[in-house]
């Protein structure tokens, strides 16, 4: 084996491969040679590191040094300064790595300190389309140790005594659904891998099969021993070519290396599996939708019972779960369900990963043990809200969470508590809003995507979704009336009582839970016609504050279609609101600030 | 054998049944659009939804198997305001024509809306706009009344096996049609007629020649004609005049029909249709009774095969005979006549 005296790992996630990390590789392979460093440094691609926003990432082993946002041009000071002369870059690094002029390691840097890694553990890490290197990092123990030691009811034990939940959305118990597919009568059972990562926003499943593509196929081979099935197939968006790719490289070396295949590890186990691609309607994401689209139908969920542990693929048990669901797997079984079960809270074990998004300074992914408060992920991880804001709510779960307030931003996160705040966990969206959000157009924001992707199955959801978004439009451009809430609550509520399946029946869930933290903000949209918080067009004035203009006419210059009246330096200018377009040029021309919207 | 209670009754059922099948052994009606016995169920139209206890949302009765134990409400507060809330948000993109729409009499979507009270809906908003596929020459598809059912879907896949229409596009724009919306003539569509008979609202309806209400007509109990498979079907009969053929559960079609036994009944009552036997005299045909006709026949064909020939005689039948029939026709040229001169217009 070569050995190496420093380690480049530069990441190759979907981020930072279209903020330019091939062209880097690129220099830093020519700069190596150029500088004869080849033999003592290597270069590797790794899955994402979850700050995507800072990319392209280049972390150097063994300083940890943590550069952000490298340039091309920056690949040759890299390279001269600190790989040849040992002389860390420090105007380069990551914003938070430098603190008090001194260096932190990218295990130090605040956004990576309180995470804890175990899905993601190997993404920007290992290079993922290495399976010697997944094997170094304990790769394939897991299923060696399942396959030889250990009957699939101890599996399944230990799957349930870890308190693993799905990550996919529903945080079923994995272990009892493990069970059930086990114990389901069938002759062919099969297992499959959600890897339809449908949450805008979201993209947790896409870093893993990125970053670590041998964890999925490690641990639905484990799945597969647990419950008697020999066929796996992994579900995953047309969208995700690097996934798709690297994880069709991962299965590919494992059938190669005889980790996949018949007889593996000459224990008489066999088990393959295959790709399947879905073409990225949100519906596909639901377990029978999904098992439709695999089957080659159109992707239309089924009604359940019976559900797929019993009837399935082609009807046959079938086990299904969210790809980090399945990361954490050979972890539980190497560490111990008491390891797992030890992280966490009372009912939620282990952790979590989230997509960190909106108004918030750290967007990016952040892995955490449940059972921390929003409040922490918030401002100790994800930096705060930017330009001082105040902040005003949290979204999580997707499309079809809820938004919580600032006054339950203590509350540890985990399935039942987010429930019980009108939210879900989803499989881990965290978009921050400030107080620049309306609240009321960020529900319609979530209600207009149902609506596009709804499946058009059935009635309450079909149309229902449909009524209500045309009712929010209605709000927000000032028709409302006070009897649209109440039409909202009772339409919510059978769409969610009635509706086939999940995205339906969760579809309302950003109406309400708007409605019931923030229903002042409807009132003013309805009552008074005013967007308290200034977003919604077709409310929102601009008008010149007498006291303050000084009749110098720069508005009325800029104004795209004249509709401000005045006289240089002689009467106040006033702005005619029937013919204003509410583009806002006024507002920012305005060197006095004597024009306010409201 | 498992026990539940229906509305107070109680109920023993064998394990696997469902809630709607459960209810209907002890007579409780539960309003459907989507059901249908004969296809893998769905649960597409949600307006089945029953109440059960300790349940957190409200489970459609046509899905659902029946648990030890189960107590159910079919008509609970919250079930008839749900069904009320899904017939109101159907009725907001219907177009409200009973008066001159053919379904008028027997559309499940009025009945239901007649039985819980809604007379309009409550919203606003876009509606369907859909052209009318009439391409079809017996039935034609008009969307804008379609209530996505999803029966005429399956029946044409699951049962006719043709799979000729699906759905298309997805959420509220959703709607029946033809691969590429190519239209009904350009598709494998054999016009069966099996989704119109299962259409529940005027969406899929037979290009009628006749005008009539349902309720001016009656039902005849008959088997088709056409061929040996013996469908049984009602024709729809309006003063003496057949003007549309339902199909009923026979043994050997369970409900379903071909494009014959569902549409081509203009015979019946066309005018030019014989109705008793003619014979030329003088050069002219005119009308007889059975026996002389009979007689006609009899002696001609002894006297061809005496002066010419037993193959000199020629005999055609028609489909429209029962299989049976044209058996016996060839049969009595083979064997009493002596010829194998035989036709019949199935083969042109
Ligand atoms: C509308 C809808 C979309 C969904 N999308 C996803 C998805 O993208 N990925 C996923 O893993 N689960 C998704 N789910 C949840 C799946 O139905 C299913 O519960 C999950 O994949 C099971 O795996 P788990 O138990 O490991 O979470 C979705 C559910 C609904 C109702
Ligand atoms: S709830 Fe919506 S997405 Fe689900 S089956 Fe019904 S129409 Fe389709
Ligand atoms: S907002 Fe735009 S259109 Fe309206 S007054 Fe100002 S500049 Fe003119
Ligand atoms: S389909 Fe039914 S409800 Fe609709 S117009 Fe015709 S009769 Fe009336
Ligand atoms: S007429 Fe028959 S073949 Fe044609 S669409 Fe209907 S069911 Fe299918
Ligand atoms: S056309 Fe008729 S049968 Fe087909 S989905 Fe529409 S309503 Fe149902
Ligand atoms: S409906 Fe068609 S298949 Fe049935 S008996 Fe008549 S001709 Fe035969
Ligand atoms: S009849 Fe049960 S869902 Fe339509």
């Amino acid at each position: 084996m070569e050995l190496f005296r420093s380690h480049v790992l530069v990441c190759g996630g979907t981020g930072c491969t279209s903020s330019g990390c091939q062209k880097i590789i690129a220099k830093l392979d020519e700069q190596l040679e150029k500088h004869q460093l080849e033999k003592e440094v290597k270069v590797i691609k790794t899955g994402c590191f979850g700050l995507c926003e800072a990319g392209p990432i280049i972390v150097t082993y063994p300083e940890g040094a943590f550069y952000s946002r490298v340039e091309e041009k920056d690949v040759e000071r890299i390279t001269e300064e600190h790989l040849l002369k040992g002389r860390i870059v420090t105007d380069l690094l990551y914003k938070d790595a430098v603190i008090d002029g001194e260096i932190k390691s990218v295990d130090e840097v605040e956004f990576y300190k309180r995470q804890q890694r175990v899905a993601l553990r190997n993404c920007g890490v290992i290079n993922p389309e290495s399976l010697e290197e997944y094997i170094a990092f304990d790769g394939y123990k897991a299923l060696g140790k399942v396959l030889t030691e250990m009957k699939p009811e101890d599996v399944i034990d230990v799957i349930k005594r870890s308190g693993l939940r799905g990550r996919g959305g529903g945080g079923f118990p994995s272990g009892l659904k493990w069970d059930f597919t086990a114990k389901a009568e069938g002759d062919q059972k099969y297992v499959a891998c959600n890897a339809d990562e449908g949450d805008p926003g979201a993209f947790m499943d896409r870093s893993v099969l990125e970053g670590d593509p041998h964890v999925i196929v490690e641990a639905m081979a484990i799945a597969g021993y647990a419950v008697g099935a020999d066929m796996g197939y992994v579900y995953i968006r047309a969208e995700y070519p690097i996934a798709v790719d690297r994880l069709d490289i991962a299965i590919k070396e494992a059938r190669k290396a005889g980790l996949l295949g018949k007889n593996i590890f000459g224990t008489g186990f066999n088990f393959d599996m295959e790709i399947r691609l879905g073409a990225g309607a949100f519906v596909c994401g639901e377990e029978t939708a999904l098992i439709n689209s695999i089957e080659g139908k159109r992707g239309m969920p089924r009604p359940r019972p019976p559900f797929p542990a019993v009837k399935g693929i082609w009807n046959k048990p079938t086990l299904l779960n969210n790809v980090e669901t399945y990361a954490n797997v050979p972890q539980i079984i190497l560490n111990g369900a008491d390891w797992f079960a030890g992280i966490g809270t009372e009912k939620s074990k282990g952790t979590k990963v989230f997509a960190l998004g909106g108004k918030i300074n750290n967007t990016g992914l952040v892995e955490i043990p449940m059972g921390t408060t929003l409040k922490e992920v918030i401002y100790d991880i994800g930096g705060g809200i930017p330009n001082g804001k105040a902040f005003k709510a949290v979204q999580t779960g997707g499309p079809s969470g809820g938004c919580i307030p600032a006054d339950h931003l203590d509350t540890p996160i985990d399935y039942d508590n987010l429930i019980a705040l009108g939210s879900m966990m989803g499989s881990g969206g965290m978009i921050v809003m400030d107080e620049d959000n309306c609240m009321v157009d960020i529900a319609r924001f979530f209600l207009d995507f149902t609506v596009e992707e709804s499946c058009g199955k059935c009635t309450p959801c079909r149309e229902g979704t449909k009524r209500m978004l045309e009712i929010l439009d209605r709000i927000t451009e000032g028709k409302g009336e006070l009897s649209d809430l109440d039409k909202l609550e009772s339409l919510s509520k059978t769409i969610k009582t009635a509706s086939l399946c999940g995205l339906g029946q969760t579809a309302p869930n950003p109406v309400l839970s708007t409605l019931h933290y923030f229903r002042h903000e409807y009132e003013a949209h309805v009552n008074d016609k005013k967007c308290p918080a200034g977003v919604c067009q077709e409310l929102l004035q601009y008008v010149v504050i007498p006291e303050l203009c000084k009749k110098c006419g720069i508005c009325a210059k800029k104004c795209p279609v004249s509709c401000i009246d005045g006289v240089k330096g002689k009467e106040v200018y006033i702005i005619r609101q029937e013919d204003c377009v509410k583009c806002g040029a006024c507002l920012e021309a305005c060197p006095f600030k004597a024009i306010k919207k409201g | 054998m498992i026990n539940l209670k229906i509305n107070g009754f109680e109920v023993q059922v064998e394990e696997g049944t469902t809630i709607l099948q459960a209810a209907s052994k002890v007579g409780v009606k539960i309003p459907t659009f989507c059901h249908d016995p004969r296809l893998v169920p769905h649960g597409t139209c949600r307006i089945c939804v029953v109440e059960v206890e300790g349940g957190r949302n409200l489970p459609t009765a046509c899905t659902t198997p029946v648990y030890e134990g189960m107590n159910i409400q079919t008509e609970s507060k919250e079930v008839v305001q749900t069904r009320r809330e899904i017939l109101d948000l159907v009725l907001a993109n219907h177009p409200l024509d009973c008066l001159t729409c053919e379904k008028s009499g027997r559309c499940t979507l009025q009945d239901l809306c007649y039985q819980y009270d809604i007379k309009e809906t409550t919203y606003v908003g876009e509606r369907k706009d859909f052209e009318v596929d009439e391409s079809n020459p017996f039935y034609y598809n008009d969307q804008n009344k379609c209530i996505l059912c999803g029966k005429c879907v399956y029946v044409c896949s699951q049962l006719q096996g043709t799979e000729a229409i699906g759905f298309a596009e997805r959420g509220f724009p959703t709607h029946i049609a033809t691969p590429f919306n190519q239209g009904l003539e350009q598709s494998t569509c054999v016009s069966c007629g099996n989704c119109v008979s299962v259409c529940p609202v005027g969406a899929l309806m037979p290009k009628s020649k006749e005008k009539f209400r349902y309720w001016e007509t009656k039902t005849v109990r008959t088997t088709c004609s056409y061929c040996g498979v013996g469908c049984q079907m009602d024709l729809v009969v309006k003063d003496d005049k057949v003007v549309g053929v339902d199909p009923a559960m026979g043994a050997s079609n369970e409900g379903l029909l071909c494009v014959k036994g569902k549409f081509a009944y203009n015979f019946v009552n066309h005018p030019s249709r014989l109705t008793t036997p003619l014979v030329r005299k003088d050069g002219k045909l005119v009308e007889t009774s059975w026996d002389e006709a009979y007689e006609v026949i009899a002696n001609k064909i002894n006297e061809t095969k005496e002066t010419v020939g037993a193959d000199a005689i020629a005999a055609f039948s028609s489909a429209r005979a029962l299989t049976e029939d044209n058996y016996l026709m060839q049969k009595l040229m083979r064997a009493v006549v002596g010829t194998n001169n035989i036709d019949h217009c199935a083969r042109l």
